[in-house]
C-alpha cells in the first residue's frame, strides 16, 4: 500500500522528524486562505505548491512549483489543481491531480538521500544514504555506488547510535546538523518498524543555510500482510489513486493486475498465473491481465473472475488455467459452466483443468452443449486461446 | 534417500484443531505421513482427527510425549510467526509453514532465531514438501507424484505441481519435492536444497522453479555451477510482468536490477542450468538433461 507525501510527512513529524510542513487543499476556493496561513504559521513569503498523486517524478512533470510570492503561489495552485500530471512513472495517461499541498519554502544549502527498505539477500533492513541527494538513486547506485553508504540493522538491536553516527558521517555533516541528522536517523527507523513500512524514502533530506536537517518529501510503501495490525496506516489508503477494477477485484479476495494485451487469464497461484501469461506471450498473444483465484477456486470465485476480466473491453478470449490440487476440477468446470451461461458470455473460452478429477471435468464441459474448448496441456491452450482472438 | 523428511519423520501439526489444519492432516495421514501430534493451546489432552492424534498444549510437551521431530503449521497469520519461534524453541529439527500473510517484520526476527538455533524452516507462504510415496507435508495433491529420481524445489505452488505433472508425462519421478513459498523472506533457501539433492544417493536430477524478484535463483545458480555434479533444469516465471508490480507473492516483484525474469535467465544459462523458454517445456528438458 502507497500513500501521499503529505501523510507520509506527518508520519515522520509524530516520530520526531523535522519536515517542511504545510496543509492540503482539494478545492480553489481553499487556496487563498490555506497560502496565507502557511505564510503565516511558518513564517516564509515563499511557499512552494506541490501535487498530491501516488507516483515520483511530479516535478518533471510540472507537479512542483517554487513561489515566491502570494500572487505565485494563487497562480501555481490553480494550475496544479485538477490537472492531469504525467509523470515518467505514470505512464502516458498520467494521473489526475484532486489534492494540493502547500508548505513553507526553504533555503536549501545541500541535498542528500535516505530510505529503509529490506534487503532480501540478507534477510536484515538496511539504511541507506547519499550525497546525491533528489537524484534517482538507482542511477547513483549503478554509476557511483560509492557515494551510498549503507548500514544493516539487527531485528533483535534495531538500529543503534553508532550507526546513525556512520551515515552522518558519510553525508560530512558538521556540528548541531551532524546531531539532528544522528536522531533523524533513529526516528526514521522507529517510524518504518512502528507503521510496518516496506519503505520509507526521504529523497531530498536537506541540510539548510541555518543548518537544519529537514524532510523536503517523503515516500512510504506498507506491508500489506501487516495492515490487520496497522488500523491507523490502513485508514490512509486512497482508492481514487488505485485502479478501479484492481479495487473491485480485491474485495472479491481476487489479486488482479491489468495489463496492455487482449488475453484474458485466469488462473489458480501466483506462480501460475505468471507463467501463464509468459506462454500466451511466447504463443504469439498478449496478456489482458495477471489474475490469481487463489487456492479455493468456487464456482463463486469463477464467476467473479469473469466479470473482472470482461471489465477490460480489450478482451478478445479468456483462458482459464487451473491446476486442482485441493481444488476439484469437475467443481471449478461446473463453475466455469454456470458462469458462462448466467453472464451469457460473448468471448470464446478455452478451458484447461489439470489435476483432481480432471477427466470427469472434461466430460463435463465437453457434454455442456457451450462452445467451451478444451485444452490438454498449457502449450495447447496457449496456441488455442491466440488463434480464438484472430477469429 | 531423499531430503528433509521421510517414512520415518515424527510430525507434529501446529493447529491441527483449525479448519485448515484438520483438514490437510487428515490428507496427510491419508498418504501415510507419520503424524504423532498435534498442537492447540489449551485444548491439551484431546484428540484430533477422529481420535487418531493426541493434541497438546504446546510443542515442547507434543516432543516430549511423542519424540517429534518435524513440525508443519497451520496457524493464522497474527500468530504464526510465534508458532515458529515455538517449535524451535522446542527443539524441533525442521518447521514448516504453510501460512500465508505473516508480516516481513516477524519473519525477520523469525529468521534471525532459526538460523541461530540451528531449525531447518521451509515456507512461509508455501504449500509444502511431499517425500514421495513416504511423508507428505503441507497442502501439495500427492497423488500427482510418482516415485523416482527427480528432485523438484519452487517458489509457487501450482507451478510445482505443473512440473510434477510434466515430469511424471515423461515418465519421470520424484524424490523429494518442496515448495519454498514466495514472501521476501523465507527460511530454507533455493540454494540450500540444490546442495542437499547434490549430496542425496537417490536424486538424478533436479528442477528449480523461480519467479521474479530477489536474487535467490542468481545465488542458487552460482552455487550449482561450482558445486554441482547433477543436472539442472530451471524455469523462472514472470517474463511478461510489469516493474514495480507485485504479482500475487509478496516476494514477486521487478525492483530493479538482477531480479528480473529476463537477467535471472541469463544467469542461470551462464551458470550451465538448462533453462526452460516455455514453462511447457519443463519435462522434456529434464528428460534430454539426463540422456546428455
Amino acid at each position: 500500500m502507497k500513500i501521499h507525501e503529505y501523510q507520509g510527512k506527518k508520519l515522520l513529524k509524530d516520530y520526531g522528524v523535522p519536515i517542511q510542513d504545510g496543509y492540503t487543499i482539494v478545492n480553489i476556493d481553499q487556496a487563498a486562505e490555506t497560502i496565507k496561513r502557511v505564510q503565516r504559521e511558518f513564517n516564509t513569503k515563499a511557499v512552494v505548491v506541490k501535487a498530491q498523486i501516488h507516483a515520483g517524478g511530479r516535478g518533471k512533470g510540472g507537479g512542483v512549483k517554487y513561489s515566491p510570492d502570494y500572487n505565485s503561489a494563487i497562480i501555481n495552485t490553480e494550475n496544479i489543481l485538477g490537472m492531469n500530471l504525467i509523470t515518467p512513472q505514470t505512464g502516458a495517461e498520467g494521473k489526475l491531480v484532486q489534492k494540493v499541498y502547500i508548505t513553507q519554502a526553504l533555503d536549501i544549502a545541500k541535498e542528500f538521500y535516505a530510505a529503509i527498505l529490506l534487503d532480501r539477500s540478507k534477510g536484515k533492513d538496511v539504511v541507506m544514504v547519499s550525497t546525491e541527494g533528489g537524484m534517482d538513486i538507482e542511477k547513483v547506485a549503478a554509476e557511483t555506488p560509492e557515494k551510498i553508504e549503507k548500514v544493516w540493522i539487527d531485528p533483535l538491536l534495531g538500529m543503534k547510535s553508532y550507526q546513525a553516527r556512520t551515515l552522518a558521517f558519510a553525508l560530512d555533516l558538521k556540528g548541531q546538523a551532524f546531531k539532528t541528522a544522528v536522531k533523524v536517523f533513529m526516528d526514521m527507523y522507529a517510524c518504518y518498524r512502528g507503521t510496518d513500512a516496506s519503505l520509507v524514502e526521504i529523497n531530498p533530506l536537506v541540510e539548510t543555510e541555518d543548518g537544519e536537517v529537514v524532510a523536503l518529501d517523503a515516500k512510504f510503501n506498507f506491508d500489506d500482510n501487516a495492515m490487520y495490525r496497522q488500523k491507523e496506516i490502513s485508514g490512509l489508503r486512497d482508492l481514487s489513486e488505485e485502479d478501479p477494477t484492481e479495487v473491485e477485484a480485491g474485495k472479491y479476495d481476487l489479486n488482479y493486475i491489468k495489463l496492455d494485451g487482449n488475453v484474458g487469464c485466469m488462473v489458480n497461484g501466483a506462480g501460475l498465473a505468471m507463467a501463464t501469461m509468459d506462454i500466451i506471450k511466447l504463443a504469439g498473444g498478449d496478456p489482458a491481465n495477471f489474475l490469481d483465484v487463489g487456492g479455493t477456486a468456487s464456482a463463486e470465485t469463477v464467476k467473479n473472475g469473469f466479470k473482472i476480466i470482461l471489465s477490460d473491453e480489450n478482451v478478445k478470449a479468456i483462458l482459464i488455467n487451473i491446476f486442482g490440487g485441493i481444488v476439484r476440477c469437475d467443481r471449478v468446470a461446473n463453475g466455469v459452466i454456470q458462469a458462462v451461461t448466467d453472464l451469457g458470455l460473448k468471448v470464446p473460452v478455452v478451458v484447461r483443468l489439470d489435476g483432481t478429477n480432471a477427466e470427469e471435468a472434461k466430460n463435463i464441459l465437453a457434454q455442456s452443449g457451450l462452445s467451451i474448448i478444451t485444452a490438454d496441456n498449457m502449450q495447447d491452450a496457449a496456441d488455442k486461446v491466440v488463434k480464438a482472438t484472430f477469429n | 534417500m531423499s531430503i528433509l523428511v521421510n517414512k520415518d519423520s515424527k510430525v507434529v501439526v501446529q493447529g491441527i484443531t483449525g479448519s485448515e489444519g484438520t483438514f490437510h492432516a487428515t490428507q496427510m495421514l491419508a498418504y501415510g505421513t507419520n503424524i504423532v501430534a498435534g498442537v492447540t493451546p489449551g485444548k491439551g489432552g484431546q484428540t484430533a482427527l477422529d481420535g487418531k492424534v493426541p493434541v497438546f498444549n504446546s510443542v515442547e510437551d507434543a516432543k516430549k510425549e511423542t519424540g517429534a521431530d518435524v513440525s508443519i503449521i497451520f496457524v493464522p497469520p497474527p500468530f504464526a510467526a510465534e508458532s515458529v519461534l515455538e517449535a524451535s524453541d522446542a527443539g524441533i529439527e525442521t518447521v514448516v509453514c504453510i501460512t500465508e500473510g505473516i508480516p516481513v517484520q516477524d519473519m525477520i526476527t523469525v529468521k534471525k532465531v532459526v538460523d541461530a538455533n540451528g531449525t531447518r524452516l521451509v515456507g512461509p507462504n508455501c504449500p509444502g514438501i511431499i517425500t514421495v510415496d513416504e511423508c507428505k507435508l503441507g497442502i501439495m495433491p500427492g497423488f500427482i507424484t510418482k516415485k523416482g529420481s527427480i528432485g523438484v524445489v519452487s517458489k509457487s505452488g501450482t507451478l510445482t505441481y505443473e512440473a510434477i505433472g510434466q515430469l511424471v508425462d515423461v515418465g519421470l519421478g520424484q524424490t523429494t519435492a518442496i515448495g519454498i513459498g514466495g514472501d521476501p523472506i523465507i527460511g530454507t533457501t533455493m540454494r540450500d536444497l540444490l546442495e542437499m539433492f547434490e549430496n542425496d544417493s537417490e536424486t538424478e536430477g533436479v528442477v528449480i522453479i523461480g519467479e521474479i524478484g530477489g536474487q535467490m535463483e542468481i545465488e542458487a545458480a552460482y552455487w550449482a555451477r561450482d558445486n554441482m555434479s547433477k543436472p539442472v533444469v530451471g524455469f523462472i516465471a514472470g517474463q511478461t510482468a510489469p516493474p514495480g508490480r507485485r504479482m500475487g507473492h509478496a516476494g514477486a516483484i521487478v525492483s530493479g536490477g538482477d531480479d528480473t525474469a529476463e537477467a535471472k535467465m541469463r544467469i542461470l544459462k551462464e551458470c550451465g542450468i538448462d533453462v526452460c523458454e516455455s514453462v511447457a517445456e519443463i519435462g522434456d528438458k529434464m528428460l534430454n538433461a539426463l540422456k546428455k
